[in-house]
């Protein structure tokens, strides 16, 4: 799960890191307000669940609490598209109002789990501001990975030492503390990802959280009723919500033909072969175990959302899932949807002789293969004709 | 020769009272597989599908002799029963389990560090030998005794390709699923030293996806230490960057997570990739034939 920049520096606040002072706001006045208790100028900072935000104009200093207001007006409601968003974008529904900052320079620092020891890694690099992955094409050498043991936790020797590597040395305090901080917050909140980039030292000689970031583990948030409560649903396009609901797991794609699937692996390996058959997949969906008419009603309907979908491609190997079940819950759905589309069905493993005459014995437009390849060249057919 | 379990693999299974866990445990015992206890805290004393509960693993290891545990623990307790089946003395440890949080398992993998214990998954299939012993939720009627030695990090892909590979005619040694997770017990290469060194196992498949760099890692070990053929696959060549192709662990970060950077590093270090999913087990016959 994703927070917004506001809900991440109020989490790193509690761990003694320093966050500018800001308020949240949803109308143009209550920027001016927030200008003029803040003092300006004042940067606002559109709340989106995307980066690339200063680029696309999402984010705007205003040198007077009458420009704060013109500007939020501009910029609430706006349609946001950076680089993240893609095309559709994303709309501006609350802006966060800061005090500016006078930044002497900027660092980038970020904690996730390194797959390869299994550990908390700190990536941390003295040229913030840009992107991490800009920098490991262009200079790798001035990212640093430091991995943190669980047992123990993070040590002051530790934080020193990253400190010490990107120039800190006059704010080792401050900077220590940061560190130390990130690393608590990242493990006590279940988090994936803590990313502050930037964060900045001040012409005053200050350590501050200029921008930051934090994703939760989805499979912890049920220890963590407080985060629970920041979920932003309007963040998450329609089928995403709808989808984690019913325990589907679904990606939308920019291809014609719909896949329904059952299992990950399986799932993308059928979009692979729809891609190598000169066909394009519309939606990567996995359906998990079992399949019951209310779970395949759902999927089919998450797919035909999509109103570029010219054809279906059910990919059903049966091992726990018996075919049959599948096979009725697909005509039950589709009957109720009233479904017109073409559809290749792909039955194997176990009962799928049973699923294969209770599909061939309705009046709807199945084409039943029990070989992967033919489904797909089946499907991709259908979608071209 | 069978890898890990066989024939005389005494398992536990830790959860076998749950929904879950009943359903397996069922079609462990029908595969054959020497299902010696069960353990639900509470529960100690009864009988479960005719195997004895015991409210503790150590209890249920002193009281039948199991070698391996079998976990259907729910998400929030599973680390703890990991631990529990690495108390016991257990040294392989297979977890089904879905859904864990990560920090869990960070933590489970540092408490594992420096003991002699094994754990495969969790979030994986779990670990077949064909004809002998299935410890996990593989559909076992699609397996036979033969000469591929599969790996993977998926389940009913892995299914899909083992169906393949005995239709072939070239059938399975064992078979074993990593996990979908991002943090997991065994990777590619403990499976890798585990087959090149199986006198039976002619042809090593391994089956990996997009999101980390295990495959890149593997690619290495195969180069220096893999003299058999190694046929590979890696799913996820149409998926977007940044997000998660449903399981935790799928998901492109890096220009290594990608499939063609897996793909390319594979087939450098010797390996037959193969593009078409439907066609693996025609590329592993073709392999252990030639």
């Amino acid at each position: 799960m994703k927070l917004h920049e506001f809900q991440s520096k109020g989490i790193l606040a509690r761990y003694g890191i320093n966050i500018p002072d800001g308020v949240v706001i949803t109308e143009p006045q209550e920027a001016w307000v927030a200008a003029k208790q803040l003092g300006a100028p004042v940067v606002l900072k559109a709340q989106v669940h995307a980066g690339g935000r200063g680029k696309a104009g999402g984010v705007k200093i205003a040198k007077s609490a009458e420009e704060a207001e013109a500007l939020a007006s501009k910029m609430l409601g706006m349609k946001l598209i950076t680089k993240q968003t893609g095309a559709e974008g994303k709309i501006v529904k609350k802006l966060l109002v800061e005090k500016t900052a006078n930044i002497e320079h900027e660092f980038y620092i970020s904690i996730s789990i390194d797959r390869r020891t299994g550990r908390p890694m700190f990536l941390a690099s003295s040229s913030g501001g840009m992107s991490i992955e800009e920098v490991s094409k262009t200079n790798p050498d001035a990212i640093f990975a430091r991995t943190i043991d669980p047992a123990i936790g993070i040590m002051p020797s530790q934080t020193r030492e990253i400190a010490y590597r990107l120039g800190l040395a006059k704010q080792i305090k401050q900077a220590s503390k940061l560190i130390a901080g990130i690393y608590n917050a990242f493990m006590e909140n279940d988090a994936s990802l803590v990313e502050l980039n930037p964060f900045i030292l001040t012409k005053e000689g200050d350590v501050i959280a200029l921008d930051a970031k934090i994703n939760i583990d989805d499979n912890a948030i049920f220890r963590h009723k407080d985060i629970a409560k920041l979920r932003d649903v309007t963040e998450e396009s329609e089928a995403e919500t709808k989808s984690s609901f019913y325990g589907l797991s679904f990606v939308q794609l920019e291809g014609n033909i719909g896949c329904m699937v059952n299992g990950a692996g399986l799932a993308m390996a059928t979009m692979d072969l729809i891609k190598i058959s000169g066909g394009e997949p519309a939606n990567f969906l996995d359906i998990g175990g079992g399949a019951r008419k209310e779970k395949v009603s759902h999927a089919f309907s998450l797919i035909l959302q999509d109103k570029n979908i010219k054809a279906i491609l059910i990919n059903i190997f049966g091992g726990i899932t018996r075919c049959d079940e599948v096979a009725n819950g697909i005509i039950a759905a589709a009957k109720e949807l009233k479904l017109s589309l073409p559809m290749a069905v792909r039955l194997k493993g176990a009962n799928f002789e049973e699923g294969r005459k209770i599909l061939q014995a309705s009046d709807l437009k199945f084409e039943v293969y029990e070989n992967l390849n033919d489904a797909a060249v089946a499907a991709v057919k259908m979608a071209n004709a | 020769m069978s890898i890990l379990v066989n024939k005389d693999t005494k398992v536990v299974i830790q959860g076998i009272t749950g929904k879950e866990g009943t359903i397996h445990a069922t079609g462990c015992i029908e595969y054959g597989t020497k299902v010696v206890a069960g353990v639900t805290p509470g529960k100690g004393g009864t009988t479960h599908l005719g195997v004895p509960v015991f409210n503790t693993v150590t209890e249920a290891v002193e009281k039948t002799g199991a070698n391996c545990s079998l976990i259907f623990v729910p998400p929030p307790f599973a680390a703890d029963a990991i631990v529990e089946a690495a108390d016991a003395g257990l040294k392989l440890i297979v977890c089904i389990t879905e859904g864990i949080p990560v920090r869990d398992m960070v933590k489970v993998k540092r408490f594992l560090e420096g003991r002699d214990v094994t754990l495969i998954g969790p979030n994986c299939p779990g670990i077949l030998s064909a004809d002998e012993c299935k410890v996990g939720i593989m559909p076992g009627n699609i397996f036979k005794k033969g000469k591929a030695g599969v790996i993977s990090r998926s389940g009913t892909l892995v299914y899909e390709i083992v169906d393949q590979l005995t239709n072939e005619g070239v059938g399975e040694t064992t078979c074993a699923g990593l996990g979908g997770d991002p943090v997991i017990g065994t990777k590619y290469n403990f499976w890798l030293e585990q087959f090149e060194n199986d006198p039976d196992t002619e042809a090593i498949v391994m089956v990996g996806e997009i999101g980390g760099d295990d495959e890149v890692v593997a690619a290495e070990y195969i180069k220096n230490h893999v003299s058999k053929p190694v046929i590979a696959f890696i799913a996820g060549r149409t998926a977007p960057k940044g997000k998660r192709m449903g399981h935790a662990g799928a998901i492109i970060t890096g220009e290594k997570g990608t499939a063609a950077y897996k793909m390319k590093a594979l087939t450098e270090a010797g390996a037959i990739v193969v593009e078409n999913p439907a066609l693996i087990g025609e590329a592993v016959k073709k392999a252990v034939s030639s």
